[in-house]
């Protein structure tokens, strides 16, 4: 099965008064087809440029893009928003409310992208798309007269969603789509967000600071730090068995009740700068609670820990599993 | 130093019966109703609910900060042995600050943009402490240090902009914690922050008052951050106090269906997304003339009398008590 999009060495650098700042750094991603995949990490690891690399927003530095079998990275931004890739890589934005254009209807709003992308249809076959859309994601259609600000926040995730998947994409990017919500209303978008995959056959990209979200939606999670994905497996592995330290902490951090009174080993500081980073020292040196001389020297290549070789981990340690 | 908060007999927060409303161009908006709950010296209690289901109301209303729109007509909150909300704005401005201490949401809104972090802490300590500016200085860099901020000399002079979002929440702590309140009053301290920050600060907040024995008011979203730190937990949805008692029985046990679905609807410890329970509806429109119980829209579990009979109070144990007719 090849892959329905895949990054590779992909970078994104901006230059700086102070150098140049690498945040997106080398990083290979595969997605498969009908596959969700969870991408993890603090604000600042690269995941957010990551993301807008991958949905065509920005231009990248080096690498490829493979989507669908052609390699995207190489076509210019102006030419890419015309392209026929554009209607099939969709992106869900973060905060619903910031993410609207408040002048316009939820009709028009899910009819933008396919009057700009879609194939050139009459106005009943628009309006057929568009209302197909709208029943999809569970909103009623009287809701379509409506403007955002006449709408509740889980009706303009809705929104947000049916804008998204008016094209039929085969590849969804969701960046943080539930984090403006309520836990009530939450739910209710996150199942709608499993039940649309499986009914329209997408794969996702699904970006959280939850992990207890990405946990139940994505089959694989991949984890960022300051630019590099340092560890990647299959969901239930990686939060069995993690094998990075930065894993680890991640996982700790989780809130969980269970753990009422105890410290647990906390990840403290912050990240070291992403400014012109040595090359040769493991990124998580300086806040890791392991790190030793080779550390310093090398920077660890992301490789297979385990039998399965599907987990995989960047770190002179990661044969060692946590206690 | 009030009598009350020395001894132990006295609940350090009391508020009683407490019912409050806005009045707005568009009508009276039924904010809190029937609040009654304490909190004892030493108690970190979690308030849980919804956005707008009076939270942040009710821990603004305990510092004694009301809006101008407010109206209280019945209740009273008393702390350390003083109505907050009878008390004169003189003299709660004594108290805030020295016995009661708040840090909100967004650390880097809450600071003075262009004040020197540690000048904002000093200031705490001149304002209430009574010190000399020197000791002052000395003391509000040991706050610093309290809150393992690194370098808290080289720190003292940094400006807001230039500290992570998790720092400055450090210094809000150290501002709040400077003069040993009794209370600490935490709105949301850790949205907006990475979960691993979240977690720094949460153990932060919760060892700074252990150790000075002081309370904490947590008011969260976030039912499993709650569970992590919190002795008790108080339920609210739409200004009501539907369900409270300790950690362990409102998670173990909920009583109030809005609990249940709360805990249903967070996740975690989910096996597949479909067993992530949704609550039905939304909140109640608050100007309206509003049932006895304001969750019977969203309830599968009602019966004839909750449209009509006052909320009754159901003890369970001793320090669990649920609102309902009808508790699982």
């Amino acid at each position: 099965m090849s892959a329905i999009m895949e990054a590779v060495r992909l970078v994104k650098r901006y230059p700086t008064g102070g150098g140049m700042l690498h945040a997106v750094d080398e990083v290979d991603l595969a997605i498969q087809p009908g596959e969700s995949v969870g991408l993890v990490g603090e604000s600042g690891c690269g995941k957010s440029t990551l993301v807008r690399l991958l949905g065509r927003l920005i231009e990248p530095t080096d690498g490829a893009i493979v989507f669908e079998g052609q390699d995207i990275a190489p076509v210019p931004l102006r030419r890419f928003v015309h392209d026929t890739a554009r209607g099939r890589i969709q992106v869900v934005f973060q905060d619903p409310t910031e993410s609207l254009n408040p002048t316009l209807t939820v009709f028009e709003t899910v009819a933008d992208p396919i009057r700009r992308l879609g194939t050139a249809g009459d106005r009943n076959a628009l309006a057929a798309q568009v209302r197909k859309a709208i029943a999809l994601v569970g909103l009623p259609p009287e809701m379509e007269t409506r403007l955002p600000h006449q709408l509740s926040g889980g009706q303009r995730a809705r929104v947000g969603i049916a804008r998204a998947i008016a094209l039929r994409p085969s590849l969804l990017i969701l960046d943080e789509p539930t984090s403006a919500l309520d836990v009530s209303v939450q739910a209710v978008i996150l199942r709608l967000l499993a039940d649309l995959r499986s009914e329209l056959g997408m794969s996702y990209l699904f970006v959280s600071h939850d992990l207890n979200v990405v946990r139940l939606l994505c089959s694989r999670i991949v984890v960022m730090y300051l630019g590099k994905v340092v560890e990647e497996g299959p969901t239930e592995a990686l939060f069995r068995d993690p094998r990075h330290p930065y894993t680890r902490a991640l996982l700790a951090s989780i809130p969980n009740p269970a753990r009422r009174g105890q410290t647990p080993w906390r990840l403290e500081g912050s990240a070291s700068s992403p400014i012109d980073p040595s090359p040769t020292v493991c990124r998580f040196y300086g806040r890791c609670p392991r790190q030793e001389d080779a550390c310093a020297k090398t920077m660890p290549a992301l490789r297979a820990v385990g039998s399965d070789g599907v987990h995989r981990a960047a770190c002179h340690f990661a044969e060692e599993t946590s206690a | 130093m009030s009598a009350a908060a020395m001894t132990d007999s006295v609940p350090l927060l009391t508020v009683d019966d407490l019912v409050l409303d806005f009045r707005t161009r568009s009508g009276t908006v039924h904010v809190l109703d029937g609040i009654s709950l304490t909190l004892e010296r030493g108690e970190i209690l979690g308030i849980v609910g919804e956005s707008g289901s009076g939270k942040s109301v009710l821990a603004y209303a305990m510092m004694g900060l009301l809006d101008p729109a407010a109206r209280v007509p019945r209740g009273g909150i008393r702390f350390a042995g003083r109505n907050m909300l009878t008390e004169s704005e003189r003299a709660l401005a004594e108290t805030r600050g020295r016995e009661i201490a708040m840090i909100f949401q967004s650390p880097r809104t809450a600071l003075n943009p262009i004040r020197r972090v540690g000048t904002q802490v000093q200031d705490v300590l001149l304002r209430h402490a009574n010190v000399s500016k020197k000791e002052a200085r000395t003391r509000a860099i040991e706050a610093l240090a309290r809150v393992r901020i690194p370098d808290p000399e080289r720190r003292f002079d940094a400006y807001p902009f230039e500290l992570s979002g998790g720092l400055c929440q450090r210094v809000m702590i150290a501002m709040a914690m400077a003069c040993n309140p009794y209370l600490l009053i935490a709105d949301e301290p850790t949205t907006g922050l990475d979960v691993t920050t979240q977690a720094v600060v949460m153990d932060l907040i919760r060892d700074q008052v252990r150790s000075a024995n002081a309370s904490v008011v947590l008011i969260t979203h976030d039912l499993a951050l709650a569970g992590e730190y919190c002795d008790r937990i108080a339920v609210i949805h739409a200004g009501h106090i539907v369900e409270i008692g300790s950690t362990e029985a409102m998670l173990d046990s909920p009583k109030h269906p809005y609990t249940a679905r709360l805990i249903g609807a967070t996740p975690g410890g989910h096996e597949s997304i479909d067993d992530l329970a949704s609550i039905p509806g939304s909140l109640p429109d608050l100007r309206r003339d509003l049932p006895p119980c304001r969750f019977i829209d969203r309830c599968d579990r009602k019966l004839d009398r909750c449209a009509v009979d006052p909320l009754p109070a159901v003890a369970i144990g001793a320090d669990h008590l649920v609102r309902c007719w009808n508790p699982l």
